[in-house]
């Protein structure tokens, strides 16, 4: 049971860091609404009002996902090969490039496609 | 888990992964697989740089040159391999390349081949696939993009992808490496459900069922690694197989429940993706509803390709307890023949009836997995060759046959009426492959049949071949009755409209017909090399786990 102490206690910090910032927020900040804060936050469509017939996203915001994934999964795995760099030796390297051009070839075809026009 | 139980898994998973200086892996071995991969990676190049113009030719040359060069070296391996029968294993003990490994992969290979034919056919009427997938059905911006000739040429790169998946997981020597090539089978072929050009809602309806059911089938396969390394500390098919045999010397005291419930649940993800009765609900709208050149890649390569895997994970490294999971594999194959057939029966779609055909086949094919000897191995591995060129060959039939509102395919059954006066030669050819379905003398069918029956009787199993040959018995009512509806019915008034075979369905027509007939008329040479010589079949009747060292 003892191994797994560090789990809890880091899982209690998780939960009490939220729940101080949501009350310390809440209490002790000032509450001056404009438009701006009811936008979407940074991105995205309004979610109201929806339109006739049920309000779904179209398919072509999987050029977006398509970018996320690109990048998540780029830095998923160059984090454990970059800490683990000495003992990958050359090969890790060599890998790691190879991996590195065809997450590349996926961007490249995202770019021409034009998911990096956000206009 | 107590303390010492944990240690002990600890110094497990402890053992070094990464040795000193660069690992050795013989890539000549990996080649087949490199190729497609590499050209796939091209194709996606190709989207991004060529003009649109010339896209669709530049992808067809990369797809078909890559499916006909990773054939040539697949072909040219087998010389490769020790000549005492043995296998080799590759890329940290990661993949096996033996026989079995070569001949599917062979067979896969050539079937994609055929597949690619048909996907490409584009001589007289439009292609099978959307213009634009991410188009609402039936909006204005499709009706745009139809009249301006768009298409996906993403189709070939999609494609050479599923096919990699494909050739790696009946190659795969452990279960994370299967499970890999499982997705990147699946992957694809889940969005390449959706892409069809005529009734596209039922289409994205496939895709999305498939691709929900497969998940879950995933998830299933995924759970039933995890019991199976708990048990054996390994996923490694050669350790499982030792942790197997020795009864349950691996991580965990008593760890027989583990086991149990890991085959069963590896189980369930494999027979899904055969399409065995109870988890074969997919298949019918899955192949009714995706673009039908793809429906003839899944019914032909996904099911060799499935099949491949299921014989590996059932004969290395679980075929120590083949007394174990043997009923299980009893249960599944009779429910798959009698309900199967059964349901086939009243299907009035021709592409529906295919499916629940496909399933049967596959209740067939299991009794070769229940009889688990080296026979068995080479009559599955025989029939799944021989079914792959029919099956293909008989979608291309119904991709040709059009009905005259709309210009769909002509999927209910009544139009097919009195076919055989109107078209003799196609419906000729129809009627053989489902004559080869049924299993009659002097086809594909018949020989395939007759190997895995013959395994499953060797072994015991003769209830299971009783019950195989009634099952065949219904099924062959059904199919000489579209026989029947094609030559002697009266065409009906409103009949469907034929298109005359372009080259390349012509070819895959022609090559599933010289298919079924030889290997129906002179199955010898290839059955031969499958079976293994009286020599090497005392030490393979030994011990289960050399099987596949053939």
């Amino acid at each position: 049971m003892e191994l797994y102490a560090p789990i809890f206690v880091l899982g209690g910090i998780g939960a009490g860091f939220v729940v101080l910032s949501m009350v310390v927020g809440a209490i002790a900040g000032p509450k001056r609404y404009n438009r701006a804060k009811l936008q979407a936050y940074e991105c995205g469509i309004d979610p109201t009002p929806q339109p006739v017939g049920g309000g779904r996203f179209t398919i072509k915001y999987y050029l977006t996902a398509m970018l996320f994934i690109v990048f998540d999964i780029e830095v998923i795995f160059l984090v454990p090969w970059a800490i683990h760099l000495d003992a990958l030796g050359m090969f890790g390297l060599v890998a790691m490039l190879l991996f590195l051009v065809n997450v590349s070839i996926a961007y490249a075809y995202e770019w021409r496609r034009g998911g990096l026009e956000w206009g | 888990m107590n303390h010492a139980a944990y240690s002990a898994l600890e110094t497990t998973l402890a053992a070094p992964v990464i040795t000193q200086g660069p690992p050795d892996i013989d890539y000549g071995l990996l080649s087949p697989m490199l190729v497609i991969f590499a050209a796939g990676v091209l194709g996606v190049l190709a989207e991004a740089f060529v003009p649109r113009a010339r896209r669709r030719v530049t992808q067809l040359v990369l797809a078909l040159g890559a499916v006909l060069l990773a054939f040539v070296l697949t072909v040219s391996l087998v010389g490769a391999l020790p000549a005492d029968g043995a296998g080799i294993v590759v890329a940290f003990a990661t993949v096996a390349v033996d026989r079995p490994t070569l001949f599917l992969q062979g067979t896969i290979l050539v079937l994609a081949l055929a597949s690619l034919l048909l996907i490409a056919e584009h001589g007289q009427e439009e292609s099978s696939f959307a213009a634009q997938a991410a188009a609402v059905p039936g909006s204005e911006e499709e009706r745009e993009h139809v009249l301006a000739g768009s298409q996906h040429t993403e189709v070939y790169p999609l494609v050479l992808f599923a096919l990699l998946g494909m050739l790696l997981f009946p190659a795969a020597n452990d279960f994370l490496t299967m499970f890999i090539a499982l997705e990147v089978m699946s992957l694809p072929l889940y969005l390449l459900c959706g892409l069809a050009r005529r009734r596209r809602l039922f289409s994205q309806e496939a895709a999305v069922k498939y691709f929900l059911l497969g998940a879950f089938s995933s998830a299933f396969f995924l759970f039933g690694i995890a019991l199976v390394y708990g048990y054996a500390g390994s996923v490694n098919f050669a350790d499982v197989a030792e942790a197997v045999a020795g009864g349950g010397a691996g991580v965990i005291a008593n760890g027989e429940p583990l086991l149990l419930a890991g085959i069963a649940l590896a189980g369930v993800g494999l027979l899904f993706k055969v399409g065995a009765v109870p988890f074969h609900n997919w298949k019918p709208d899955v192949y009714q509803g995706a673009p039908t050149p793809i429906t003839a890649l899944m019914a032909s390569c996904t099911l060799v390709a499935a099949f491949g895997a299921l014989l590996r994970v059932f004969y290395v490294p679980f075929g120590g307890s083949v007394w174990e999971w043997r009923p299980m594999m009893w249960v599944v194959a009779i429910l798959t023949m009698v309900a199967a057939a059964v349901i086939a029966v009243t299907q009035r779609d021709i592409k529906r009836l295919l499916a629940y055909s496909s399933v049967v086949h596959a209740g067939f094919i299991l009794t070769a997995v229940i009889a688990a000897s080296p026979e068995g191995l080479a009559g599955a591995m025989f029939y799944l060759a021989a079914y792959g060129f029919t099956t293909v060959g008989a979608f291309a039939v119904v991709t040709l046959v059009r009905s005259r509102e709309g210009g769909g395919e002509a999927g209910d059954l009544t139009q097919w009426a009195g076919l055989g006066r109107t078209s003799p030669v196609l419906a000729g050819a129809l009627g053989l492959f489902l004559l080869a379905f049924a299993g009659i003398p002097l086809t594909s069918g018949f020989i395939g049949k007759f190997a895995v029956f013959e395994a499953a009787v060797a072994a015991g199993a003769t209830p299971l071949v009783v019950i195989g040959v009634l099952s065949s018995a219904v099924t062959a009512f059904f199919y000489v009755r579209i026989i029947v509806l094609m030559f002697f019915a009266e065409p009906a008034e409103e009949g469907p409209r034929v298109l005359r075979p372009g080259g390349p369905t012509g070819v895959v027509i022609a090559v599933g017909v010289a298919a079924t007939v030889f290997l129906g008329v002179y199955p010898g040479p290839v059955l031969d090399t499958m079976l293994p010589q009286p020599a090497e079949a005392e030490v393979a009747g030994e011990a289960p786990t050399d099987m596949f060292a053939r």
